[in-house]
C-alpha cells in the first residue's frame, strides 16, 4: 500500500512559528522501503507520527493506498509500528504481546495462535514465546516488537530508529534480518527513520533526506551518493569533501590550482561547491593535484584517514592502510579523477564530515 | 510482651557478638526510634490490652470479652464497620482510578492544577468534608429534603468523598511514569481506549491501587470524625462504640475490648489485602 504525504505541515502546540514539518510532499510506492534520513530534530519522527495518526497536521493530507486517512484515529489505520524503545507490554509474555493486535481485532482464537507462531517464526523468536520482555536482550525485544507489528499483517510498516538502541554488531545482523523480512513480505511498504546513513544505504530503495522540517532531497541511494544535488545531502549521505571553487572554462579553480572536472551547464565565473568523496582521493602526484600539509592522521585498521590542510580548507582522504604514513606537518600531494567529482551549484555548508 | 522487641533493640545485648565499635552504630541509630515507638505506641497499647482483661468487678479474666462479644450492639457495630470500610475502599478505588485516568490522559486546561489540589486536599481534616456535605444535603442544607446523610449511605458517601484522593495520588504518580510509547503501540495495533485502559494501563496501575487501597481500608476502619459528624443515629462503628463505652458509659474494660478488636481487624484486613494484592500484582 502506498504512503503519500500531500504537503503535510505539522506544528506542535499550535506553535506555527516553528514548524516540526513544513509542507512535506513525499510518496512511498507499494512494497518500497523508504528511508527518512536527517539530523536530530529535522522532523523524521514527526513525519512518521503523522502517518500513524499520533499528530494531526495543521494542513495537508496523509493518504494510505490512495485513501485519505488524515482524520482517522490510529486504531483504524492498520499500520505496524516499531520504535526505538521497543514499547513492549511488560506484564504480557512474548506470545501475548504478539497476540495483542489480533485480540484487539477480534481475530478467532485458532487463527491468533497460528499467526502468532508465524510472526515469531519469521523473527526467529519462536523459542522465547513464554518469556516476559524483561527476560530478553535488547535485540530479542526488538524482534518481538517487529513480530508484534507484523502479526496484524499491516501493509504499511513504520520503523523509528529500530536499531539505534543496539550495539554495532547486533545492528548489522538485524539490518540483514530486516532486508530478509522485506524480501519475504514484498507487498509491505516500509518507512524507515534513521540518522545512520549506513542503515539507509543498505536497506532503502529510496532515501529522503530531511533537514530543518523540510525535505532536502529524495532519490535512490546510488543517486544521492554518486550525484548529490546539494551540499547538505552530499555531506549527510556518506562523508564528503566540499570545496569552494570558482568555475572556469573546462574546469574549476580551487586554492590556485586548476582542476579538470565536468562543469555541466554552470556558467564560467560562477562560485560553486565541488564534492569529492574521501575514499576517491589518492595520495601522491596525479591528475587534479592538490598540495597541502598533513594536520591529522587517523588509523582505522583497514584505512588511514588523512586531514590535509589545503589553503585553509581541510581535505579528507581515506586511503588503504599505508605502510609508511606521512608525518604530522609533512607536505603531501593529493589527487582525484575528474569523473569522481561532482559540481554543486549551491554554496558551502560547513566542512562536511 | 510488647516491651520485648524494644529490649532487643538496645545495643548492649547484641553488640558484644560483633567485634569492634563500628558494628555498634547501626544499632545505636535504631535505639531512639525503637524507644520512642515503645514509649508512645506499644506501651499504651499494652495498657489497653491489660485493661481489657480487668473487669470492674476486679481480678483478671476474659469476662469483658465474653460480655462484649455477647452483646448485640457490638456485633452490629463490627458488621457495620467492616462493610462500610470495604465498600468505601471499593468506591474510592473505582472513583479514584477513573478520576486519575481523566486527569492524566485527557488533555484539558488545568489538569496540573487539579493534580496539585489533590495534595492540598489530603491535608484537610475529615470532618470538614462531612460538614461540607451537611451544608449541601443536610436537613437544613441547600438540598435539604434528602435525609440520607444520617443513614449508612451518607457515611459511605462522605468516606468515599474524603478518601478518594488518597487513592488518586499514588495513581497519578504511577500514570506519569507510564511509557506513552506503549499506549501508542497499543492504539496502532488496533486497540481503542477501553481496551488500552484494561490491558495496558490497569496492569501497570495495580501496585499503586494496592498501596492506595490498603491505606484507605485501614483509615476507613478507624474513621471516627466522619461518622460522628454525619450524626447518623443507626450507624455505630467500632471507634464510635469505643467512644460510647469509654466516655458515655464509663465502661473502660468494654471500651478496651472493642479497641483491641478494632486494632486486630485493622492489622488483619491490611495483611489480607497485601497478600491478595501481591498475588494480583505478580
Ligand atoms: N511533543 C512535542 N512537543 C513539542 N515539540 C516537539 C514535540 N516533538 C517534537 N518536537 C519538535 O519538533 C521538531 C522535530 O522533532 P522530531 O522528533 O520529528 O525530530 P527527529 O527528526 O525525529 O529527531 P531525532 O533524530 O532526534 O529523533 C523538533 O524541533 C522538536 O523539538
Ligand atoms: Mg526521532
Amino acid at each position: 500500500m502506498s504512503i503519500r504525504f500531500d504537503s503535510v505541515t505539522v506544528a506542535y502546540d499550535g506553535n506555527v512559528g516553528s514548524l516540526a514539518l513544513d509542507a512535506l510532499d513525499l510518496t512511498v510506492e507499494p512494497g518500497e522501503v523508504m528511508a527518512l534520513l536527517g539530523p536530530s530534530g529535522s522532523g523524521k519522527t514527526t513525519a512518521l507520527r503523522a502517518v500513524a495518526g499520533f499528530v494531526r497536521p495543521v494542513s495537508g493530507r496523509v493518504l494510505l493506498g490512495g485513501r485519505d486517512v488524515t482524520d482517522l484515529p490510529p486504531y483504524r489505520r492498520g499500520i505496524g509500528m516499531v520504535v526505538q524503545q521497543y514499547a513492549l507490554f511488560p506484564h504480557l509474555r512474548v506470545d501475548e504481546n504478539v497476540a495483542f493486535g489480533l485480540r484487539a481485532r477480534r481475530t478467532p482464537r485458532g487463527e491468533i495462535r497460528q499467526r502468532v507462531a508465524e510472526a515469531l517464526e519469521m523473527t526467529g523468536m519462536a523459542a522465547y514465546a513464554r518469556r516476559y520482555p524483561r527476560e530478553l536482550s535488547g535485540g530479542q525485544q526488538q524482534r518481538v516488537a517487529i513480530a508484534r507489528a507484523l502479526a496484524i499483517r499491516p501493509r504499511v510498516l513504520l520503523l523509528d530508529e529500530p536499531l539505534s538502541a543496539l550495539d554495532a554488531q547486533l545492528r548489522s545482523g538485524m539490518l540483514a534480518e530486516l532486508a530478509r523480512l522485506h524480501r519475504e513480505l514484498p507487498d509491505v511498504s516500509m518507512l524507515y527513520v534513521t540518522h545512520d546513513q549506513v542503515e539507509a544505504l543498505t536497506l532503502a530503495d529510496r532515501i529522503a533526506v530531511m533537514d530543518k522540517a523540510r525535505l532536502r532531497a529524495c532519490g535512490t541511494p546510488r543517486e544521492l551518493y554518486r550525484a548529490p544535488t546539494d551540499a547538505f545531502t552530499a555531506s549527510f549521505v556518506g562523508g564528503a569533501n566540499l570545496l569552494p571553487v570558482t568555475v572556469g572554462p573546462g574546469g574549476v579553480s580551487f586554492a590556485g590550482a586548476e582542476l579538470k572536472v565536468e562543469t555541466g551547464d554552470v556558467v564560467a565565473g560562477a562560485r560553486a561547491t565541488l564534492c569529492v568523496r574521501p575514499h576517491l582521493v589518492g595520495l601522491g602526484a596525479g591528475p587534479n593535484q592538490l598540495v597541502g600539509v598533513v594536520r591529522e592522521i587517523q588509523w582505522r585498521g583497514a584505512t588511514h584517514r588523512l586531514y590535509v590542510e589545503v589553503d585553509g580548507h581541510a581535505v579528507m582522504a581515506d586511503l588503504r592502510e599505508l605502510r609508511d604514513p606521512p608525518a604530522h606537518g609533512e607536505s603531501v600531494s593529493l589527487h582525484f579523477a575528474a569523473e569522481d567529482a561532482v559540481l554543486l551549484p549551491a554554496g558551502v555548508v560547513g566542512d562536511g564530515r | 510482651m510488647a516491651g520485648d522487641p524494644a529490649l532487643q533493640a538496645v545495643p548492649t545485648r547484641s553488640a558484644p557478638r560483633n567485634e569492634g565499635p563500628r558494628r555498634w552504630s547501626p544499632q545505636l541509630w535504631a535505639a531512639p526510634p525503637a524507644a520512642a515507638l515503645a514509649l508512645f505506641f506499644l506501651y499504651p497499647l499494652a495498657l489497653v490490652v491489660r485493661q481489657s482483661f480487668q473487669p470492674d468487678s476486679g481480678g483478671t479474666s476474659v469476662r469483658p470479652y465474653a460480655d462484649v462479644f455477647a452483646s448485640q450492639a457490638f456485633r452490629h457495630a463490627l458488621w457495620t464497620t467492616v462493610w462500610l470500610a470495604v465498600a468505601s475502599t471499593a468506591g474510592c478505588l473505582v472513583l479514584g482510578f477513573l478520576l486519575a485516568l481523566v486527569i492524566s490522559f485527557v488533555p484539558f486546561p488545568g489538569a496540573k492544577g487539579v493534580a496539585r489540589f489533590i495534595d492540598v486536599y489530603l491535608s484537610f481534616p475529615s470532618f470538614l468534608i462531612t460538614l461540607a456535605l451537611l451544608f449541601i444535603y443536610g436537613t437544613t442544607g441547600i438540598i435539604g429534603s434528602f435525609q440520607f446523610l444520617t443513614t449508612p449511605w451518607g457515611v459511605l458517601l462522605a468516606e468515599v468523598t474524603y478518601f478518594t484522593p488518597f487513592v488518586m495520588r499514588p495513581l497519578l504518580a504511577a500514570f506519569s511514569q507510564l511509557d506513552t510509547a506503549q499506549l501508542e503501540a497499543a492504539s496502532s495495533l488496533g486497540a481503542r481506549a477501553p481496551r488500552i485502559v484494561r490491558r495496558v494501563i490497569l496492569p501497570e496501575a495495580l501496585p499503586a491501587l494496592a498501596a492506595g487501597g490498603s491505606l484507605v481500608l485501614v483509615l476507613c476502619l478507624n474513621e471516627f470524625g466522619i461518622v460522628l459528624f454525619t450524626g447518623a443515629k443507626g450507624v455505630t462503628t467500632l471507634p464510635m462504640l469505643v467512644y460510647g463505652k469509654a466516655i458515655l458509659e464509663s465502661d473502660y474494660p468494654g471500651a478496651c475490648v472493642v479497641a483491641v478488636v478494632n486494632v486486630l481487624i485493622s492489622v488483619g484486613l491490611y495483611g489480607l489485602y497485601r497478600v491478595v494484592s501481591r498475588r494480583a500484582g505478580a
